[in-house]
Parts: structure tokens; C-alpha cells; sequence
């Protein structure tokens, strides 16, 4: 054997029987193990799809999906929750442009979501909607004539036009990102309206309801405890005693309780805490609850980005004559704040799904709408169908936004900078 | 002399020692005023309404039925005794939780870490499926979708002959003590006593510390002494007592109802995905270099699993472990969707019927804080303790 009789290299790929080999029938109990899983799996998946296809009736989804979306929001003003859809799709398309990375694919799948319901609808083809459709249109209601299948084309055409002009506009970030806060007071301002006879009709938030409901409690819920949480991280590393101890303590007594017991709280108790004249909704003493005990948690998550600050960094910023509120401001904030992005998306998720508790005081968000729904007689006894849409719909956005906070994490390479 | 001239400079609107003390000093009053706004609101409100405060409501008769009770109750009670049944049985349903959720949540931890592609997967797909979706609407799915929809007394599902299922909720076995149980009885108390001195004792011993003789002394001991005792006493100590169907349903045995079980089913499965994946996170925090250094001074696996990997990633599992203990006995406050009468659905149903919200409810938030409180305290010793024994 001659030093030229090189040896091959080593196959890298195992091919398909390689790979069974390796990852299914290693060992003699990796084989058991497989053979019950493969059992498992059958037994699950072949109840379910025949279930799913034979004995479900989804016709109380599709009969109620109006229902489930907004809830009992007035129908001929739910043109308004397809606008702030629009200003979404815009802002979610611009995003993509601008951005690229995770936001891409987040305007991706809900490009493939708006193709998909309108598949569907073109499928499901009812009649209804154009007769309702040009009977609206003869008296003048133009905008709560158009049919949910061009809301969904507008939505679409936005989330690709939105992508187009964001392509080469790198500067606009600041821009986008500033649009995004600003969006969510002009979606408030849109939903609720200004009053009975202006252009834009009141409508009550006991009026709100569905998917709507839940996404308006966790987003108006986190927006508010924000500021509300860092006050309390940084009140809690005060040199204060004072200041110190009410921190503790607010923050030790929330997350000692269940949120159930908060909500109840102040849904009985916020309206004798306030001056007589001042009446509140339920939607509102939700929030207030539901801000209250997230403030705590987030006050917690701020709290380990600003332990994880350098000390060096603080001592060379008193050393360039900053003061404290200058050095916590300008030094300490932007980069423990950049550093819990990812925890603060996962307290989102959380709090997107504790709305449903929202249920127990008797609000209509998905899960109310639901239990509403299955109220009604003729849809009595269809709990697994109903219960399993609303698990989907929450699956799907927590899911999303656990992969977007998991790239965001890769993103800003936290922990590696 | 620089010092007087120093603190001359400075006006006492700058002097940081005035404007620490100052600022708490507003601070305290800004709180005492805030403070004293709502109570005077909560107080006039409560006027105007004609509620009062206090706790005198507890020393009358309740009149309400509780569907489940671990000590004798009856609507003649005080509502002292309703609150107490509430508090037992939110303390049965997060203990008997806490226990499965451990041993399930650390069993599918490891199984995500499994070879077996498969295996791997399905654990996997249930850790994700059940972190993303809402406890309240897995809870309602299991209780309106699965129990309340088991089939009537007569057609009951039947497991082996011994558990149960029907509508009326779910029938196990139960151990009745026969005239022999206490001899018996002493045998497992000394068992037990004697396990643990035998583990402090060998956990210390400088020559048999790093072996497996802490965990598997004892261990015999506490099998092999019980076992004795049951065949040298004459009759088997413990019967297990047969649910019998009855006419209208079954008796004797442990009844569950179809609300405990549901709630109990719910917790477990949703606590056990996320202690799945503190099990894992803490598993594979232990560094490859710890596990290949340990195999090359020739341990054998089970030696690198007990004594290099377990002690290391008990570290990192125990903290978060206590917190999704403490969420599990925070979100038992759920059962109030599907009627378990836990502490706060009772403490709901008082508040209800005296019209009297704001002491009940303080009166709630207190023992769920001595709770968590009393339950972190606990796990923060046995923490330091795992901590030191680490150095």
C-alpha cells in the first residue's frame, strides 16, 4: 500500500435507511420504543382525523365566525376592524420590506392566511353577501357594503404593496417602528369612536368582543404596564429605603396571587375605590387588572436585564459627570431594555393567554364568545369543536410569537455581546 | 478645611444626603395621600352601599351546600368552616398535582432528549401544543368535552375491573387497613426513619459519598423492611376495597368527582409541558466537557448520570421548578370555570350570598400569599442546600 492509496472520505449523508437506522432502531429498546410510538401515534391521529371529518359538526364555527372574530361589535361598524386590519397589513408589509429576517416571514404566513380565507370563501360562495352587498350600497352604507372577500384582497394587496415600497428603504426603520406605536391609539381611537352623532359613531367597549377583545386586553394590558414595570425594576435597585420597600412589596404581593383573584378584584372593588361619579366598564377594569398584576411580572424581567448591565459601564458614565437619572436614562435603560425584548414577548404570549380568564368576569373575549355560543340550543353538546377552534387560534399566534421572539433573540445575539 | 468649603459649594437642593432623605419623604406622603383618597373613596362607597367592613360575617351560618369536602361540612355550618373546606381542598388539588406533574413533566423532560426521533417528536409536539394554548381553555375542553361527556352509570368504562369512569366522575380502589395494619404500620415508620439515617449517614461518609451506596442502601432498606413486615404478620395488613356498582351508582372505593378529576387531569398536563422543559434546560446545562472528562476517568453511564450530570443540573432545575409549583397551586384558583369548590370559587360563593366583597376578597389573597410565601420559603432552603452541596 503506497501512500497514493488516499482513503475516501467518509459518507456524510446516511441516506434514508442510514437515518432509520441511527434515529429510530438503534438499539434493541429504541426499536421497542419506536414500535410504541408508532402505535401511539396511530391510535391518536386515525380517532381524530376520523372524528374530524365524520362526527364534527364545524358548522357552528363557520355559522359563528362573525362572532368569534369581534364578538358583539355592532355588524354594520365592523368595517372599522377591516381598517385596522388594513393599517396592520400596511404596517406588517412595510416591516417586511424594511426589516427583512423574521418579519418577512411573519407577512409570509399572513399572506398564506389571507390566500387561504380566501379560498375558502370563494369555495364556501354564498349568495348572501352580494344581495346584502347591493342592498347596503343603494342607501348609502358604502363602507360596511364591501364583502369580507374584499377586505381580504385589499388586506393582501396592502401586505404586498407595503413590501414593494419597504424594499430598498433601510432608513425608515425609525420611522416604522414609531408608525407601529402610533397605530395602536389610532386602532383604539378607531374602534371606540368619538361620540353618537360624529362621523365615526361610539361604540362602548362593553361592545367588544371575540379575538378582537383578546388581542385589545393583552396589547393595551403590556403597552401600559411597560412604563409601569421599569418604574418598578428600577424603584426596586433604588438606594432609597423607601421607595425600595413599596416596590417589594407591590411586586412579592402580585406574584403571590393568581390573576383570577385580581380581576375579581378590581372588577368589584376599582369602583368603590374612585370618587362616585366616575363610572368604568368591565373592559376597562379588566385592563386595569390585568396591567396591575403584568406591571409586577415585567417589573421582574426588567429587573434581570438591568442586574445584567456591567458595573463598568455605570462608573464610566458617572466618571463622564452624568448624574444617576441621566446615567439610568441614556447608559442603563437602552441596554437592559434591548437585552428583555425576548422575556417581554414571552410575558405577551402569557398574557395573551390569561385573557380567557377574562371569561370569569363574565367578558366576551374568544373564550366567553364560545361559552356563549354553546349557550345557544342549537349548537348545544358541540364543546370539542369549539373549544378545540379556540385552542387552534391561540396555538397559532402563540406558536407564531414564540418563534418571532426566538429569532429575535438570535437576532440582537443577546447574551453574546 | 476642603471639606467645609465643599459642603459650602453645594446648595442643600444639590447636597445628595438632603435630596435622598427629601425624596423619600415625598414619596411616603405622595403614597399616604394616594392612599388616603381611595380610602376615604372605599369607605364612603361602602357606606353609600350600606357594606361593612370587618370579619363578623365568619361567625355565621353559612346555608350553602359544597359539592366536595375533606372534613364534615353542612349548610348549618359557620362560613368560617365553608373558607376552611375551600382551602383543603385548592391544598389537596395542588399537592396530588404537584406530585404527577413531577413525575410526568420529568419523564416527557427526557424523553425530548430522547435518540428515538420519535419519541423525541411527540414530546416535543405535546410540550408545544399545551404551552400555547390558554389553561382555562384546555380545562373547560377536558371537563365539558371529555368528562361531563363519559358515558352514564350503566354503560360505565371499565379499566380492568378495578378503576372506573362514568358520568358521576371516576371510582379507583381504595386500601382498607385490616386488624393487622398497625403492627404493619410499624415496620414502614421504621423503614422510613431507618432509610434516612442510613442516607445521612452514608451521604457523608467520606469513602462511600461518591458511590451509589447514599441512593441504594436506603433505598432497600425502605423496600425490603415493609415487605418483610407483610408476610411476617399473619393476614395481609391492607384489602383493597372494590368499587361496587350500585343502582344508581357506585360505592365504596375512592370516588372522584368528574370536577376534581378535571381539574386535576388539566393541571397536570399543562404543568408538566413546562416542567418538561425546565428538565431539559437544566439536563443540558450540564457542559459536554463535565460528561467526557467524567467517562474518561472510566465512570460508567449510570455513574456520569447520577454523580456527574444530576447533581449539576438539579442546580439549575430547582429554581424554576418551585415557580411552576407555585403556578400550578395560583392556577387550581381556575377551578371556578368548571365548579370545583377550591378556595376561591367558596371564597366567590361567601362573597356572593353575605354581600360582602372586599374583606372576602382580602381574606382570599391572604392565604393564596401564605402559600406561595410559605411554599418558596420551603423550596429556597432546599435550594441553598443543593446549592452548598455543590462546593
Amino acid at each position: 500500500m503506497t501512500s497514493a492509496d488516499t482513503l475516501e472520505p467518509p459518507r456524510l449523508s446516511l441516506g434514508v435507511f442510514g437515518w432509520l437506522k441511527k434515529n429510530l432502531f438503534s438499539t434493541w429498546y429504541n426499536t421497542v420504543l419506536t414500535f410504541i410510538a408508532l402505535w401511539f401515534i396511530y391510535t391518536v391521529l386515525s380517532q381524530m382525523i376520523v372524528w374530524a371529518f365524520t362526527s364534527a359538526r364545524w358548522q357552528v364555527i363557520t355559522a359563528n365566525l362573525r362572532l368569534f372574530m369581534v364578538g358583539p361589535y355592532p355588524p354594520d361598524q365592523v368595517w372599522r376592524v377591516w381598517l385596522v386590519l388594513c393599517i396592520v397589513s400596511t404596517l406588517m408589509g412595510l416591516s417586511a420590506g424594511v426589516f427583512g429576517g423574521t418579519m418577512r416571514t411573519f407577512a409570509r404566513w399572513l399572506a398564506a392566511a389571507y390566500a387561504t380565507l380566501i379560498v375558502l370563501d370563494v369555495i364556501a360562495e354564498q349568495t348572501q353577501p352580494f344581495v346584502e352587498f347591493t342592498r347596503r350600497w343603494s342607501t348609502g352604507q358604502f363602507m360596511s357594503a364591501l364583502p369580507g372577500i374584499v377586505w381580504l384582497l385589499i388586506n393582501l394587496a396592502l401586505l404586498g404593496g407595503g413590501w414593494w415600497i419597504g424594499r430598498e428603504r433601510a432608513a425608515w426603520r425609525g420611522r416604522i417602528v414609531a408608525a407601529w406605536f402610533v397605530s395602536f391609539f389610532v386602532t383604539v381611537a378607531l374602534l371606540q369612536g368619538f361620540g353618537r352623532d360624529t362621523w365615526l359613531p361610539e361604540v362602548s367597549t362593553t361592545l367588544w368582543g371575540g379575538l378582537l377583545l383578546t388581542f385589545m386586553l393583552a396589547t393595551v394590558s403590556i403597552v401600559v404596564s411597560f412604563p409601569l414595570g421599569v418604574l418598578l425594576a428600577l424603584g426596586r435597585r433604588s438606594k432609597l429605603p423607601a421607595i425600595k420597600i413599596f416596590c417589594i412589596l407591590y411586586i412579592e404581593l402580585v406574584r403571590g396571587v393568581p390573576l383570577v383573584t385580581i380581576l375579581y378584584m378590581t372588577q368589584i372593588m376599582l369602583p368603590l375605590f374612585l370618587p362616585g361619579q366616575l363610572r368604568i366598564d368591565n373592559v376597562t377594569r379588566a385592563i386595569a387588572g390585568m396591567t396591575l398584576f403584568t406591571a409586577a411580572y415585567m417589573a421582574e424581567n426588567v429587573r434581570g436585564g438591568l442586574q445584567a448591565i456591567p458595573l463598568g459601564q455605570i462608573e464610566a458614565a458617572h466618571a463622564l459627570g452624568l448624574n444617576e437619572a441621566l446615567t439610568t436614562i441614556l447608559i442603563v435603560l437602552p441596554q437592559a431594555l434591548r437585552m428583555v425584548i425576548p422575556a417581554i414577548v414571552g410575558l405577551f404570549i402569557s398574557l395573551f393567554k390569561d385573557t380567557t380568564l377574562a371569561t370569569i368576569v363574565a367578558l366576551l373575549e374568544l373564550l366567553g364568545v364560545g361559552r356563549s355560543v354553546l349557550a345557544q340550543a342549537e349548537f348545544m353538546g358541540l364543546q370539542t369543536e369549539v373549544y378545540l377552534f379556540i385552542a387552534a387560534i391561540f396555538f397559532v399566534f402563540s406558536y407564531a410569537m414564540s418563534f418571532a421572539s426566538y429569532r429575535v433573540e438570535e437576532a440582537l445575539g443577546v447574551g453574546k455581546r | 478645611m476642603t471639606a467645609s468649603s465643599s459642603s459650602r459649594a453645594i446648595p442643600f437642593w444639590r447636597d445628595v444626603r438632603v435630596l435622598t432623605v427629601l425624596s423619600q419623604i415625598v414619596f411616603v406622603l405622595l403614597l399616604a395621600l394616594a392612599a388616603g383618597f381611595l380610602y376615604s373613596n372605599l369607605s364612603n362607597a361602602m357606606r353609600e352601599r350600606g357594606l361593612v367592613a370587618g370579619f363578623d360575617f365568619l361567625e355565621r351560618e353559612s346555608g350553602f351546600e359544597i359539592g366536595e369536602s375533606l372534613i364534615p361540612y353542612k349548610p348549618s355550618d359557620l362560613y368560617a368552616r365553608a373558607f376552611l373546606v375551600g382551602v383543603l381542598n385548592t391544598l389537596l388539588v395542588s399537592v396530588i398535582g404537584i406530585f404527577f406533574a413531577t413525575i410526568l413533566g420529568v419523564f416527557t423532560g427526557i424523553a425530548r432528549l430522547s435518540s428515538n426521533w420519535l419519541v423525541n417528536r411527540i414530546a416535543a409536539v405535546y410540550i408545544e401544543i399545551i404551552r400555547n394554548t390558554p389553561l382555562l381553555v384546555q380545562l373547560v375542553f377536558i371537563y365539558f368535552g371529555v368528562f361531563v361527556k363519559l358515558p352514564p352509570v350503566r354503560d360505565t368504562l371499565d379499566f380492568g375491573g378495578i378503576v372506573f369512569a362514568n358520568q358521576r366522575g371516576v371510582f379507583l380502589p381504595r386500601p382498607v387497613p385490616s386488624p393487622t395494619y398497625d403492627t404493619w404500620l410499624s415496620f414502614v415508620l421504621f423503614a422510613i426513619v431507618g432509610a434516612f439515617f442510613l442516607w445521612l449517614f452514608l451521604s457523608r461518609h467520606p469513602r462511600y459519598r461518591y458511590t451509589f451506596y447514599p441512593l441504594t442502601v436506603p433505598l432497600a432498606w425502605f423496600v425490603i423492611l415493609p415487605l418483610l413486615g407483610w408476610f411476617l404478620v399473619e393476614t395481609a395488613p391492607l384489602t383493597l376495597e372494590i368499587p361496587e356498582r350500585g343502582r344508581f351508582n357506585f360505592t365504596g372505593g375512592i370516588a372522584l368527582s368528574p370536577e376534581f378529576s378535571a381539574l386535576l387531569s388539566g393541571l397536570v398536563i399543562y404543568t408538566a409541558a413546562f416542567i418538561a422543559e425546565v428538565v431539559r434546560g437544566g439536563l443540558q446545562s450540564v457542559r459536554r466537557g463535565q460528561i467526557e472528562a467524567a467517562r474518561a476517568i472510566g465512570l460508567t453511564e449510570a455513574q456520569v448520570l447520577y454523580l456527574i450530570i444530576f447533581p449539576q443540573a438539579l442546580r439549575v432545575i430547582v429554581p424554576p421548578l418551585t415557580s411552576q409549583y407555585l403556578n400550578l397551586a395560583k392556577n387550581s384558583s381556575l377551578a371556578i370555570a368548571i365548579g370545583y369548590p377550591d378556595l376561591f370559587n367558596v371564597g366567590a360563593t361567601i362573597a356572593n350570598q353575605t354581600g360582602q366583597p372586599v374583606p372576602v376578597i382580602m381574606l382570599i389573597m391572604a392565604t393564596y400569599l401564605t402559600m406561595s410565601l410559605t411554599t418558596s420559603l420551603l423550596m429556597n432552603i432546599y435550594n441553598t442546600r443543593v446549592q452548598v452541596l455543590e462546593k
